[in-house]
């Protein structure tokens, strides 16, 4: 059972918006005693899933929360656009893969960098990606 | 629109990255540089991003093209002052920076530049003379 201790939205329609969000994810990865380390790789994996929603989501919002599982402390950012979905999801996780001229390790690799990881999408509604990283994680 | 200066130091550029990258300003510094090394005829390029703390596929890549077009142009670029927990993620990521030559600080990215600028080639000829 994971609860939620502080919660805010921030909307994301245009690149500027990227830098602000990855300091706030920041702020809650220090509010919760991360080290060093797991910042960076929770800022990292904030960084590449924002391009996405925003790149392919054409914008959306971004949910950042301070979560607690009773065990661990962590924090959880959720991404969610109303873009165009993702047809093939599991292609979409393969490392290498890429319909754009990236390097295709947005979505594989962002999934090493965090403790959980989820995507769920619908063709034409758009796509929610959440991902957990844990204090200890 | 916001840029991140290049400074000319002599055949070199020095680059200082004081401010966390977006996509935009990343490729901005891109083709700054490659028009400055064009301007100046530079030899060498240092670039200091021990000031920043995150960099993703996207800003890796375009280090890497730095690296790759700046050594077309006849000029060796080298990075400097990555932070720990940086080169760990880019790792994990899957981003080898493959290409990129780095070195721990500024003054060893510099002795590093001028070592590959004045020797070139004769890199091996100093090893076999240590071995004597």
């Amino acid at each position: 059972m994971i609860t939620t201790t502080n919660k805010e939205e921030v909307p994301i329609i245009k690149e500027q918006d990227v830098v602000p969000l990855r300091n706030r994810v920041r702020d809650y990865g220090v509010k919760v005693g991360m080290s060093i380390l797991n910042q960076t790789k929770l800022i990292t994996a904030t960084s590449e899933l924002v391009r996405n929603l925003l790149k392919y989501g054409g914008g959306g919002r971004v949910i950042v929360e301070q979560v607690s599982n009773g065990r661990d402390n962590g924090v959880r950012v959720t991404f969610i656009d109303n873009g165009p979905g993702i047809k093939d999801i599991e292609l979409a996780m393969k490392d290498g893969y890429s319909t754009g001229k990236s390097l295709g390790l947005g979505l594989p690799g962002t999934k090493r960098l965090v403790n959980e990881f989820n995507i769920q999408t619908e063709v034409g509604k758009g796509t929610t990606v959440m991902i957990i990283k844990w204090k200890n994680g | 629109m916001e840029r991140i200066p290049i400074l000319k130091m002599g055949d070199f550029l020095l680059v200082t990255i004081q401010v966390d990258l977006y996509d935009q300003l990343a490729e901005n510094l891109e083709s700054d540089l490659i028009n400055t090394i064009n301007k100046y005829s530079s030899k060498g390029v240092l670039i200091d991003i021990s000031a920043v703390s995150i960099i993703d596929s996207f800003m890796g890549r375009i280090l890497g093209n730095i690296a790759v077009m700046s050594k077309i142009m006849d000029a060796q670029t080298v990075v400097v002052g990555m932070q720990p927990a940086v080169a760990i993620t880019l790792v994990e990521l899957g981003l080898s920076l493959n290409g990129v030559i780095s070195a721990l600080n500024v003054e060893k990215g510099m002795d590093l530049l001028r070592a590959k600028m004045y020797n070139g080639d004769n890199e091996e000829q100093i090893y076999d003379n240590d071995n004597e």
